[in-house]
């Protein structure tokens, strides 16, 4: 993979946005704590929460001090370091087979495009995949998850509309073992994080996947929206409480939104962000790289 | 984030520190105004919008207004939220009618804002208004979108037009002239969901809106949107002008201030927000209740609105007097529960007060069947025994316990519960005015 790839073109924008805004605030050269301030709000407008902002620029307070701080070299090098070492915080794990990758978010991020992608991903991986249509309760998201699995070339276990989706996880673990299938996918409905029911509803597919595949190593992603403002930290918390995040997959990122949030999940939440979504084809997904997601940010 | 805890909270850390509350000195409204930016800035208000807010509400603040006032606090909090109000528009918007029939509503927005759904919510609406609508399926790309769209459409008892892939201009054409024959008053037009840089596409609604003439160009953005909601926002209205938005999935925990940036850089008013998963979840938008959202201060006045549905007054001004005389019996409480029911159940209330979203109460943790257990037992009681529950000994229990199909456990947790109610209701009562009860 290039290191700067469509990751990076899709940050440029947001590169261009905070750059500009960095060298519009050295150019008033003046320090205290409005600079402070600004140097918060730069971080902020890329929606990395108020509380990581203050964090982050409290570390740049204790290092950079007197000259230094007038010195946008300096503050945006040491910006950056703070970053990156905050992203790097979460190491992405080696991913080990045969396994079972559940991905879990609200409605309206992504997921079931992001389970088309990722079919496509490790097949060509030359891996063998089977998706679960779990997503049961929206209307025809099967029907979606079908067209992404013909594309990707890839088995698919479906049932009914509003059958129960643990059922459809039993399904594709029996089959997957059957067939010995490296990877199976689990689509999910989904679901705003304060619906305890709907939760719980996670929390017993979760269950079935445990008890039925033990010897499979069991991955649940979550998916955000890189439009998603400071909400995205409460939907992490309250899905890593639910199923226990292994990661998060960000979707996307092509637009001009920057995903900023995803500083404050891997520093405080120590979740891992694994993979981006960079476009609406099936090849536009790439594994996340901290130092091309900051660099890229600067 | 609990750790900054409410907006209101914060306030008052900052005013505890005078020694006499009464006079503020510039310097105060300044660190009062940072808290409230924080807060704005928390509830995802873009960073420009909020800055301009502050601005407007310093002056204000600077003024005799706020340095009369008697608790600095409530003070701040009455002009920030008046003027976050007054910036949101003072009245709810309503859906345009075409003076030549069909109205055309056409939906755009981002990929997973809730379009779709949106269109279904809208088709049973308009059935209420006792009107005709016509889906039109005019998302080609995503697949199976048409498929979701004639579910949604069946649920919603609405017919839905389609073509296939054939192009959406071409489609929405077709349907405004199948809704003239066939007696439609009102066409919805569903669209793909696109990224407000993706030229082509942003080029294909714009063809549309040539092509027709579309009455209502309604922007869907999800409510948990971030600080990119302006330029989303402002793409969509320079390029198509749209006519209104319509603010989603609210039945989340986000202080939706995207909703402030929006209203901010396109003066287009909000007409709808949605606010569940069901085809009827779908309400006004009232900025004096979405302003105390974005500071954190719950939607009272929703509540308050409920409440004063479901009580009438005659049946709040009894339950007051039996407060006051200490009176407050099992009937009461029973009295209390239909009420809530009335009001949405115990869940909807609770998510509409103050701070509740940070304690998570979710659909779970209420147990509605619970409630109707709660009733059927203190319908087995006589008439004697709600009035003094004091007198329901052990056999007593038995005999309700058979009547109910419960078990004297549960009697005897009801029993507490309702002790621990009537203390609530006298401490309530010492604390004139401070918290009313809506009931």
């Amino acid at each position: 993979m290039a290191l700067f790839g469509k990751l990076f073109a899709a940050l440029k924008k947001t590169k261009e946005n905070v750059s500009s805004k960095l060298r519009l605030l050295f150019a008033k050269n003046k320090l205290g704590d409005d600079f402070y301030d600004e140097l918060e709000e730069i971080l902020i407008s890329a929606d990395v929460s108020v509380r990581t902002a203050e964090d982050v620029i409290d570390q740049v307070k204790e290092e950079a001090i007197g000259e230094k701080l007038k010195d946008q070299q300096f503050v945006t090098d040491l910006l950056k370091d703070i970053l990156q070492d905050t992203l790097e915080e979460a190491p992405i794990p080696e991913i080990s087979y045969p396994c079972v990758i559940m991905l879990v978010g609200v409605n309206g991020v992504g997921k079931t495009t992001t389970i088309g992608k990722l079919a496509h991903y490790f097949k060509r991986t030359g891996k063998s995949v089977v998706l679960a249509a779990g997503d049961t309760f929206r209307a025809a998201a099967a029907d979606q998850l079908s067209v992404w699995a013909d594309r990707a070339g890839v088995r698919i276990v479906r049932h009914e509309e509003g059958s129960d989706p643990s059922a459809v996880v039993f399904d594709a673990v029996s089959s997957a073992k059957a067939r010995k299938t490296d990877v199976v996918i689990v689509d999910t409905a989904g679901r705003l994080h304060v619906k305890a029911n709907l939760m719980a509803e996670l929390s017993k597919m979760n269950r079935v996947v445990e008890r039925e595949y033990p010897e499979a190593t069991f991955y649940k992603l979550l998916v955000l929206d890189a439009t998603t403002g400071q909400n995205a930290f409460n939907q992490a918390q309250v899905f890593d409480e639910t199923v226990d995040l292994d990661g998060i997959v960000l979707t996307k990122l092509d637009g001009t939104a920057k995903g900023g949030f995803v500083v404050s999940l891997c520093g405080e939440l120590n979740i891992p962000v694994w993979f981006a979504g960079v476009g609406e084809k099936m090849e536009d997904l790439e594994p996340f790289d901290a130092e091309e997601f900051v660099e890229g940010f600067f | 984030m609990a750790i900054f805890g409410s907006l209101s909270e914060r306030l008052n850390h900052i005013f505890s520190k005078l020694t006499k509350h009464g006079r503020l000195t510039e310097l105060e409204i300044k660190q009062a105004m940072r808290e409230v930016r924080i807060a704005l800035l928390e509830a995802d208000v873009n960073l420009k919008v909020a800055k301009q807010f502050i601005a407007t509400v310093s002056e204000k603040a600077v003024g005799q207004e706020i340095l009369s006032s008697l608790n600095p606090t409530q003070q701040v909090i009455k002009i920030v939220n008046e003027e976050l109000t007054a910036l949101m528009g003072s009245k709810n918007a309503k859906l345009e009618v075409s003076s030549s029939l069909p109205t055309v509503i056409m939906m755009c927005g981002l990929q997973g804002a809730g379009k779709t759904t949106l269109c279904g919510k809208l088709a049973v609406l308009l059935k209420k208004q006792g009107k005709k609508p016509l889906l039109v399926a005019g998302d080609i790309y995503r697949p199976a979108a048409i498929d979701q769209l004639k579910v949604v459409g069946g649920k919603a008892g609405a017919e839905v037009f389609e073509r296939g892939t054939q192009s959406p201009v071409k489609t929405a054409k077709e349907a405004i002239d199948y809704a003239k024959k066939n007696g439609f008053d009102t066409v919805i037009l569903d669209t793909a969901g696109r990224l407000h840089i993706d030229e082509a596409l942003m080029q294909e609604l714009e063809n549309i809106t040539k092509a027709v003439k579309v009455t209502e160009i309604l922007l869907t953005v999800d409510s948990m949107t971030g600080q990119d909601a302006v330029n989303v926002a402002n793409t969509f209205n320079s390029r198509l002008e749209i006519t209104g938005v319509i603010l989603t999935k609210l039945d989340g925990d986000t202080r939706g201030g995207a909703c402030l940036s929006i209203k901010a850089v396109t003066g287009k008013p909000i007409k709808f927000i949605g606010v569940g998963e069901k085809l009827t979840d779908l309400e006004p938008f009232y900025p004096d209740r979405m302003a105390s959202r974005i500071l954190g201060m719950g939607d009272v006045l929703s509540l308050i609105e409920k409440a004063q549905e479901a009580v009438t007054e005659e049946q709040a001004r009894k339950m007051q007097e039996r407060l006051k005389s200490n009176a407050f019996t099992l009937s009461d409480y029973l009295e209390q529960f239909e009420a809530m029911k009335r009001m949405g159940g115990a869940q909807k209330m609770l998510s509409m007060m103050p701070n509740m979203g940070k304690l998570k109460i979710g659909e779970g943790d209420i147990d509605e069947k619970k409630l109707e257990r709660t009733k059927a037992i203190i319908l087995s009681m006589t008439m004697q025994e709600r009035e003094n529950p004091a007198i329901v000994n052990s056999s007593r229990k038995k005999r309700i316990a058979a009547g109910s199909g419960t078990s004297v456990q549960e009697i005897n947790q009801l029993l507490k519960q309702y002790e621990q109610m009537k203390l609530l209701m006298k401490q309530m009562k010492g604390n004139k005015g401070r918290f009313r009860m809506p009931f």
